[in-house]
Parts: structure tokens; C-alpha cells; sequence
């Protein structure tokens, strides 16, 4: 589980000239360019990712009949936004995205809060039980969700809490990933030396948490907010039996715009593009950061 | 792994902490001052107190309710009936013609998926002009929900209107009702689902690539290795964890595939399809419970998609130890 101390970058930075084709890279394979058949290929394929979204703009602002023509229209046109006005009259897509905005932000609060606590007992502290407990944490990744919703149901429903957002926000609260994640970052970059100063130097215990680890810890949890408000924004399963569509997520709400109400798909695209189009702004600004966390995930994972 | 039996332990977490072991022998003093022991409990109660709440009790009482006959319409009336639930289910035609579904669906999304998440990572793994901007075009994707996705590929797969279909007819084809088809309708749905997860798993086997050191492919180009042998001898048994936690992963998302088949219909219906032709366990379950009120069965039905999970991913650990013994 605990990997070994990084291996630190042993080649001197390089020259920028790639004169030199067989230089010993930090990375393996770094050596060879990409050829021209590699960036077409990977061009298509960032086509193809991107291109389903696109479409979701140009189909907002067509009629049914105007997306069969030949050849289909490829450019939205000034009704995307008449029909961006009559999705939010259909759905409360307002609503929506502040109820989405509201929830994601607690879960990803106390997520972070929870996993950082929790995966900094794991990495640093023996206590009795702790391989027990941490073996618990990743065994639950396996199970799936519909083992919990129905109890949950009956709980939220005795609760009366159907169609309160607390009814989303508590049961996600739970983040065996995160834990883990945060288990395996602070394991590695959190040198026992530091705590050990900080214990002769008397700070108490949630002293050295709040000025030593935490510090220590900041871009795991940067990279672990993102990933979980992600996650929250796009939640599906869990949000759409707790909650109805008088006081919806954005998930919730779209599937309510697709569930056959509104016969007029431009409207559904329309909707769709609403509830979306924040997160990929979001995605887009921070989309360095995001697949940097990814990698980082899953090199130690 | 099993989680029935480790919640003594659960309750301990949120218990007062047993008294401290006896002092530390001179060689673990400097590890065991450091690291004060009862104060480790403190830390992990905030997770395990969410955990026994909202995880732990609601997945025993799940197995309490799956041996009950309980309407959503009467909570409080819930009746025995041992394993009832179950042999009902194993009865159940549609129960037969789900998990059908959940297995086809499966291997359509996650074999091409995971295969064209290896050959795309070992093309970002070349020099490349615009790095980071074909990383994140890869995983747009995965920052779209489910239901935004499962929506605009509805409309592309659509029998009068869809692009899909449109393309089709201008190259001489036939359209396609994708929809109301059996194969075409998984199909659809795996598109869905492997749209949705490739540029994810393809930059998760990227970084594994780049933590494989130099060396190895350095020695198997003096071998005389060609490109297509070192990947083949250098880069894919090095990424053998990596592409095992892959392929748990995908399995365990498959098993619980649910909005995409939900929302395809393009009617909410939870059938999945007129002949059920791609109903999941997962939208199963939910029609179970939510559409016929019987959170007995929908119970069942949830701990029988668990044990599959377990036996699949057990099997997976199995046959990853055997290769393992056989190479050494």
C-alpha cells in the first residue's frame, strides 16, 4: 500500500532543443515526438469528446425538421435563446442550479473535512483497529448504491425530509474514495519529522493538525473538492428518489424535462444546455487542474 | 471485505478508546511518541459516524428488508418472508432478462472502453503539441452528468430527427430504430456509457504509463524490441494492476448502470424499452420499488446485484493471482 519515497527527478532540466533523440527523460517514452497520424487521431477523438455538447447547442435552437435536413445544420441560430427561455419556464432550471450549487458545495465541505481528518489517522496515527477500520473504508467502494437508498428512503420519508436538500446532502457526506485518497497523499508527503517538531515544541494535537498537516495537505484537498463537487453536481441516482421536481437538482430537473412531458426536443436540448454549461465553464478554466488530479489519483491508487 | 461482521469494530470507532497498549520497547519509542494513540479514533469518528449512520445501518437493513414483504404504500406493515423475496426473484422472467441486459450492456461499454482508453493513452504519451488541451477535450466527457448525456444522445440516436441516422441515410443505409431494437438499444447505451468514461480511464492508464521507468524500454530497444513489442512486453505488463483496478471499476459501474437506460426511453418509463429490451438491474430494482411498491423485492434485488459484484470481482482476483503465480 505505502509506496516508497518518490523518486526524485534525477535528470538535470534539459535543454529545450530536441536535438538529442535519446535523452533520459523524467518520463519514459517522452523521447519520441508524436507523429502526424498520432495528432490526427487524437484530434478526432477530442472531436468526438467535445462534439455531443456542441450539438447540444445547435439542437436547442432547431426544430425536429430542421435537424433532418440535409445536409444538417451545423451553427445554433437566435432561437436557442426563445427556447432557452421556454426550458425555464417548462422546469425550474433556476432553481435547479442554485439547489445544485447549494448541495455540491456542502457535500464537497464536508467531504474534504471528514476525508482529511480521517486520512490523516490513517496515514499517521497507530491506534488499535486502524488496518481493520481503513480495510472497511475501501471494502464499501464495492458496494453499490442500491444497497443503501431504500432504508435511506424510509429514513428521509420519516424524516419528512423528501424534497429537502439535507436528504441529498447527508447520506453523500460518505467518502470511502476520499478517505483513501487523502490516506495515500498525506502518507507520502508528510514527513513524521514535521509532526515530531510540533510535539516537542508542545502544540496539542488538533494544534498540529490545523498548522502542520492541513498546510501539507492543501492540494490533495484542492484536487479532492473538485472531484467531489464534480461528482455531487452530476449525482443521479440518489437525488432523483429523494428529491421531486417542485425543489430539483439540475439532474433531477433534466430528468424531468426528458421524461416525456415536453414534447419539443429543442426545448429538452435547450435544458439540458442550461444545466450543463456550468459545470463545463468550470471545467474548462480549471480542466488542467482537474486532469492533474486525476493522474495523480491514480498513480497512487 | 465483509461488512456484516466488522461492525463491532464500527461501533468501537465512535466509542471511547480502549485503554492505550503498554508502553513501547526502546526500538518503536521514537514512531509511538510520535503518534499519540487514542487521539486516532477522535480523527476517524466525524467519517465513521456518517458511515454507520448512512452506509453501515442502511445496508443491514436492507438485508432485514429484503426477507420482508414491505410496501412503499404501508412502511410500517412489513410481514416475514425468509427467502421469499429471493426465490420469487429467481423465478422472475424479467429478473432472467435483466441481468442479461446488465451483462450485455457491460461487456459492450467496458471492453471497447477500456481497450480504446490504452491505445489513447499510449498516443498521449508521445511528445505532443497541445498536451493539455487534448487531455481536457478527453475528459469533457466525464464532466457531463448522466442525464445531460443520456439526453443529447437520445436525440442523436432519434429514428426520424437524429444525426445518427441522418449520416446513415446519406451514406445508402437504411435508419435504424435504435431504440426499439434489442442490440441497437444496448448498443446506444454503451455508446452512451463509453462516450461518457474513455477519456477518464485513458488518462488513469497515461499516468501509470509515466511512472514506468526508462530503463525497461531502453533495454528492449538494444533487444531490438519493435514499438508495437515494447507495448506489448513492456508497456502492458506494467500497467497489469492498473488496468485490473480499471476493469474492477467499469465492472462494478456496470452492474449499477441506471440513469442511462432510465432516460433513454425519452418517457421516463422504467420498463426500459416496450419489451423491456434494455432494462438494467439497476432500473429493475427501481421499478421494483418506486413503480410497484415492493421494497421487499427491490431489496433482493439489491443484495443479489452486491453478491454479483463480489463473486465478479472475486473471480477477477483470482485469475490476476493465478497469471501472476504462472510467470513466476
Amino acid at each position: 500500500m505505502t509506496t516508497l519515497t518518490p523518486a526524485p527527478e534525477q535528470a538535470p532540466p534539459a535543454p529545450a532543443s530536441a536535438s538529442a533523440p535519446r535523452r533520459r527523460g523524467r518520463r519514459a517514452r517522452k523521447v519520441t515526438s508524436a507523429g502526424p497520424l498520432t495528432h490526427v487521431l487524437l484530434g478526432l477523438t477530442a472531436l468526438l469528446s467535445v462534439f455531443p455538447l456542441y450539438w447540444t447547442a445547435v439542437a436547442a435552437s432547431k426544430t425536429n425538421a430542421e435537424l433532418a435536413g440535409t445536409p444538417p445544420p451545423f451553427l445554433p441560430d437566435a432561437d436557442l435563446f426563445t427556447n432557452i427561455g421556454r426550458a425555464m419556464e417548462e422546469a425550474p432550471i433556476g432553481l435547479a442550479i442554485a439547489n445544485s450549487v447549494i448541495v455540491a458545495g456542502c457535500i464537497t465541505v464536508g467531504t474534504v473535512l471528514c476525508s482529511t481528518l480521517a486520512g490523516f489517522a490513517f496515514a499517521k496515527l497507530r491506534f488499535r483497529g486502524n488496518k481493520t477500520l481503513l480495510g472497511l473504508v475501501v471494502g464499501t467502494m464495492m458496494v453499490p448504491t442500491q444497497l443503501a437508498i431504500i432504508p435511506l428512503f424510509i429514513l428521509i420519508a420519516q424524516l419528512q425530509w423528501v424534497d429537502h436538500l439535507q436528504a441529498v446532502v447527508l447520506p453523500t457526506l460518505v467518502s470511502a474514495f476520499g478517505v483513501f485518497f487523502m490516506r495515500q497523499f498525506l502518507s507520502q508527503a508528510l514527513p513524521d519529522e514535521l509532526l515530531e517538531a510540533a510535539r516537542v515544541d508542545g502544540a496539542s494535537t488538533l494544534r498540529t493538525f490545523w498548522s502542520v498537516v492541513v498546510p501539507v495537505a492543501r492540494p490533495a484537498m484542492a484536487v479532492l473538492a473538485m472531484l467531489t463537487f464534480l461528482t455531487a453536481w452530476n449525482d443521479f441516482f440518489w437525488p432523483i428518489i429523494a428529491l421531486t421536481t417542485e425543489n430539483p437538482t439540475v439532474q433531477v430537473a433534466l430528468a424531468g424535462l426528458g421524461g416525456g412531458y415536453v414534447p419539443d426536443t429543442a426545448v429538452i436540448m435547450a435544458g439540458t444546455l442550461v444545466g450543463t454549461l456550468p459545470v463545463l465553464v468550470v471545467f474548462v478554466v480549471l480542466g488542467k487542474q482537474i486532469v492533474g488530479g486525476i493522474m495523480q489519483g491514480a498513480v497512487k491508487g | 471485505m465483509t461488512i456484516a461482521s466488522d461492525d463491532p469494530r464500527v461501533a468501537a470507532a465512535a466509542a471511547p478508546p480502549p485503554p492505550a497498549p503498554p508502553p513501547a520497547t526502546a526500538g518503536r519509542r521514537r514512531r509511538s511518541r510520535l503518534t499519540r494513540n487514542r487521539w486516532g479514533y477522535a480523527y476517524v469518528a466525524p467519517f465513521f459516524v456518517l458511515f454507520a449512520a448512512f452506509s453501515l445501518y442502511p445496508f443491514l437493513y436492507t438485508a432485514y428488508i429484503s426477507l420482508h414483504d414491505v410496501r412503499l404504500s404501508d412502511l410500517d406493515g412489513a410481514t416475514f418472508v425468509g427467502f421469499g423475496n429471493y426465490t420469487e426473484l429467481l423465478q422472475n422472467e424479467f429478473f432472467w432478462n435483466a441481468a442479461r441486459n446488465t451483462l450485455t450492456i457491460g461487456i459492450l461499454s467496458t471492453v471497447p472502453q477500456l481497450a480504446i482508453a490504452l491505445g489513447l493513452a499510449h498516443l498521449l504519451n508521445y511528445r505532443l503539441r497541445g498536451r493539455t488541451f487534448f487531455r481536457v477535450a478527453m475528459l469533457m466527457p466525464y464532466a457531463t452528468s448522466i442525464a445531460a448525456a443520456t439526453l443529447v444522445f437520445a436525440q442523436l440516436f432519434g429514428h426520424d430527427y437524429g444525426l445518427i441516422n441522418t449520416l446513415l441515410e446519406a451514406v445508402g443505409f437504411d435508419r435504424v430504430d435504435w431504440e426499439s431494437g434489442t442490440w441497437t438499444s444496448q448498443i446506444a447505451i454503451s455508446v452512451i456509457v463509453t462516450w461518457r468514461w474513455t477519456g477518464y480511464n485513458a488518462l488513469i492508464y497515461l499516468a501509470a504509463m509515466q511512472a514506468i521507468p526508462n530503463d525497461l524500454y531502453e533495454a528492449a530497444t538494444l533487444d531490438g524490441a519493435s514499438r508495437w513489442q515494447q507495448f506489448l512486453h513492456v508497456t502492458v505488463p506494467a500497467l497489469k494492476p492498473t488496468i485490473l483496478f480499471t476493469v474492477v471499476v467499469s465492472t462494478i459501474g456496470a452492474v449499477q448502470l441506471f440513469g442511462e437506460p432510465l432516460l433513454f426511453s425519452g418517457n421516463g418509463m422504467t420498463s426500459g424499452g416496450v419489451s423491456n429490451q434494455y432494462q438494467t438491474l439497476g432500473l429493475l430494482m427501481y421499478d421494483q420499488g418506486w413503480t410497484n411498491f415492493r421494497l421487499g423485492q427491490a431489496a433482493a434485488t439489491a443484495w443479489t446485484m452486491f453478491l454479483i459484484i463480489l463473486v465478479v470481482v472475486g473471480v477477477y482476483g483470482l485469475i490476476a493471482r493465478r497469471r501472476a503465480r504462472a510467470e513466476r
